[in-house]
């Protein structure tokens, strides 16, 4: 992929789009993640638009909880009908709050943490032509199974493997930094294990997708990207109650409009 | 049981390249030097990481490998108990969970080391299904299944080592999901009996028929989900008293699906469940020591028969 080719501008004008939409969405379901996927989209955004080429990456979402942020993005990229996003979490519908392996262009079914980065692993060793990309919570890194699969995944020598920590800092009641001091710094965590890891800014499309091409062949890549839950919305950044909440009528407006400013 | 797995697991992988297994610091006694030689890159040991080898052979047969997960009973289930329910059962993988030196097997380690709730708790997980073969010949037949099944995990509860073939000629042959007649009472019996069991614990039967000469038969019900309940109905026509026998909790394993069947079907006969107690138990020299304490002996399955 060439820098120079990439339009910024227009990748920019999608996270907007992808963040507008989820919002919509929210307004009549039972149930949705608006901090977590906010917060991971730009992730997904140059992750989906830059690199996925179906016969060269993989991609697993193992913060299952923000599917809705997965639906989105394959919507946009005609992988999952209008119909079928307009019927999430309905009664006729198939898609619900966390992935199903049964859905095009899902690759498993998480939602428990911890589980998606060995699946990714085992992925990895049966089509080793291929890159597989992990997008993980950090709140999920307390998980110790996730642990067991880095080590794993370095010493079986699975190198085509990147994982995103989608880095926002919050757990569902707190910040992970209240229950879990020593969680940080992450990166050196990775590289102790026999990762490459690096930090970058997760809500810089460009910093993403220069850290994402700095993966060598010969190791697995963990990038720590630095977000913020529920951004761009002023009134839903890094606060815990917008893991799980819907706005109101007027708070759709207000985020909406903050969205589109940015 | 284990040297048999490792010998047909080596053998099928030569021609179906679509067969992978993950293991978990098995240590060398589980004899997977060949597999690990002859397919290096289908064999991989993930270390002390049950967690992570269910999750790797779940990556894998999500992109069409047949894998298997092989380790000692507990660890290859109850440590990474999740991670079979969501990302094998769940997503309906064709993975071969083999749980070995199941049961009170390993009774000088300790309970830790055992299995007396497997069956119990697989029975219950959707899409899991269960083989239990008694003898080698049934581990060959059941490991030529799991290597050709391509939808849905299956758990393959077996035995440590030094287990011999319970049939002769005879006997029926092996087929998944119905119940194997090993041997037949003799038919002039006054009261018809047969005992009903699972597992490398049906040496025992064996061994009452060859020492008392006591006269009935013996079945094998080696698949325990899906359980065979047409040739079990024409047991419960059959039979005068019918005894159950397995290395397993009375909870959840085939004393109580037999027990429910015989209430289904009206069983008009006698029933004597041979099953381990609902207790953690210990006992380190002799595996029948321990099994003695639960209630099962050579002797007092000789008094069942003898006294039908």
């Amino acid at each position: 992929m060439n820098l120079k080719r990439i339009d910024y501008k227009q990748l920019k004008n999608f996270s907007k789009h992808y963040r507008t939409k989820l919002l919509k969405i929210s307004q009549n379901v039972p149930a949705i993640h608006v901090g977590g996927s906010f917060s991971c989209f730009d992730i997904l955004n140059i992750i989906f638009n830059v690199f996925y080429r179906r016969n060269k990456t993989n991609f697993l979402l193992s913060k299952g909880h923000t599917a809705i942020a997965q639906y989105i993005v394959l919507n946009h990229k005609k992988i999952i009908k209008d119909k079928e996003l307009d019927l999430y979490c309905k009664k006729s519908g198939k898609l619900g709050v966390h992935p199903e392996i049964t859905t095009k262009g899902i690759l498993a079914s998480t939602g428990s943490l911890g589980h998606g980065l060995s699946i990714a692993g085992g992925i990895s060793l049966r089509e080793n032509n291929k890159l597989t990309f992990v997008v993980m919570s950090d709140g999920e890194l307390m998980e110790g199974s996730v642990w067991e699969a880095v080590l794993m995944i370095s010493s079986l020598k699975i190198n085509n493997i990147v994982v995103i920590v989608d880095y926002n800092g919050l757990q569902s009641s707190t910040f992970s930094n209240d229950t879990h001091k020593t969680l940080y710094p992450i990166d050196k965590k990775f590289k102790a294990f026999g990762w490459d890891s690096i930090e970058c800014d997760g809500h810089n499309l460009k910093n993403i997708f220069t850290s994402i091409k700095k993966k060598k062949k010969n190791r697995p890549l963990a990038i720590i990207a630095k977000t913020i839950k529920g951004y761009p919305v002023t009134f839903m950044m890094n606060k815990p109650i917008w893991h799980y909440r819907s706005p109101n009528e007027n708070e759709l407006k207000i985020a909406v409009k903050e969205i589109n400013e940015k | 049981m284990r040297n048999k797995f490792s010998e047909v697991l080596s053998r099928l992988a030569t021609k179906n390249k679509k067969i992978y297994i993950v293991v978990a610091d098995i240590s060398p006694a589980g004899k997977m030097e060949t597999f690990q030689k002859k397919f290096k890159n289908r064999y991989f040991n993930v270390g002390v990481a049950e967690q992570g080898m269910v999750g790797l052979a779940a990556g894998l047969a999500i992109k069409g490998a047949i894998p298997f997960i092989y380790t000692i009973a507990p660890f290859v289930l109850y440590r990474p108990f999740e991670m079979v329910r969501d990302d094998l059962c769940y997503q309906n993988l064709p993975v071969t969970i083999v749980g070995m030196g199941s049961g009170t097997i390993y009774s000088s380690l300790g309970g830790t080391h055992m299995t007396q709730e497997d069956v119990s708790v697989c029975r219950s997980l959707p899409n899991l299904r269960v083989l239990c073969p008694s003898d080698p010949y049934e581990l060959e037949e059941c490991i030529k299944f799991c290597s050709k099944n391509k939808k849905g995990p299956i758990y393959l509860r077996i035995g440590k080592s030094g287990e011999k073939n319970l049939g002769d000629d005879l006997s029926d042959i092996w087929k998944y999901g119905k119940i194997r007649k090993i041997f037949q009472q003799k038919y002039k019996a006054k009261k018809k009996i047969c005992i009903l069991g699972y597992g490398p614990i049906l040496k025992l039967a064996l061994d009452i028929k060859s020492k008392f000469k006591l006269n009935f038969s013996l079945y094998s019900s080696h698949t325990i989900k899906p359980f065979d309940t047409s040739n079990m109905k024409k047991i419960f026509n059959k039979y005068d008293k019918i005894i159950t026998l397995e290395d397993h909790s009375e909870i959840g394993g085939l004393a109580s699906i037999v027990n429910e069947l015989a209430f289904k079907y009206e069983f008009s006969g006698k029933i004597k469940n041979f099953s381990l107690k609902d207790k953690f138990i210990n006992s380190y020299e002799k595996q029948s020591d321990l099994l003695d304490l639960h209630g099962i002996s050579l002797k007092k399955l000789y008094k069942e028969i003898k006294n039908a």
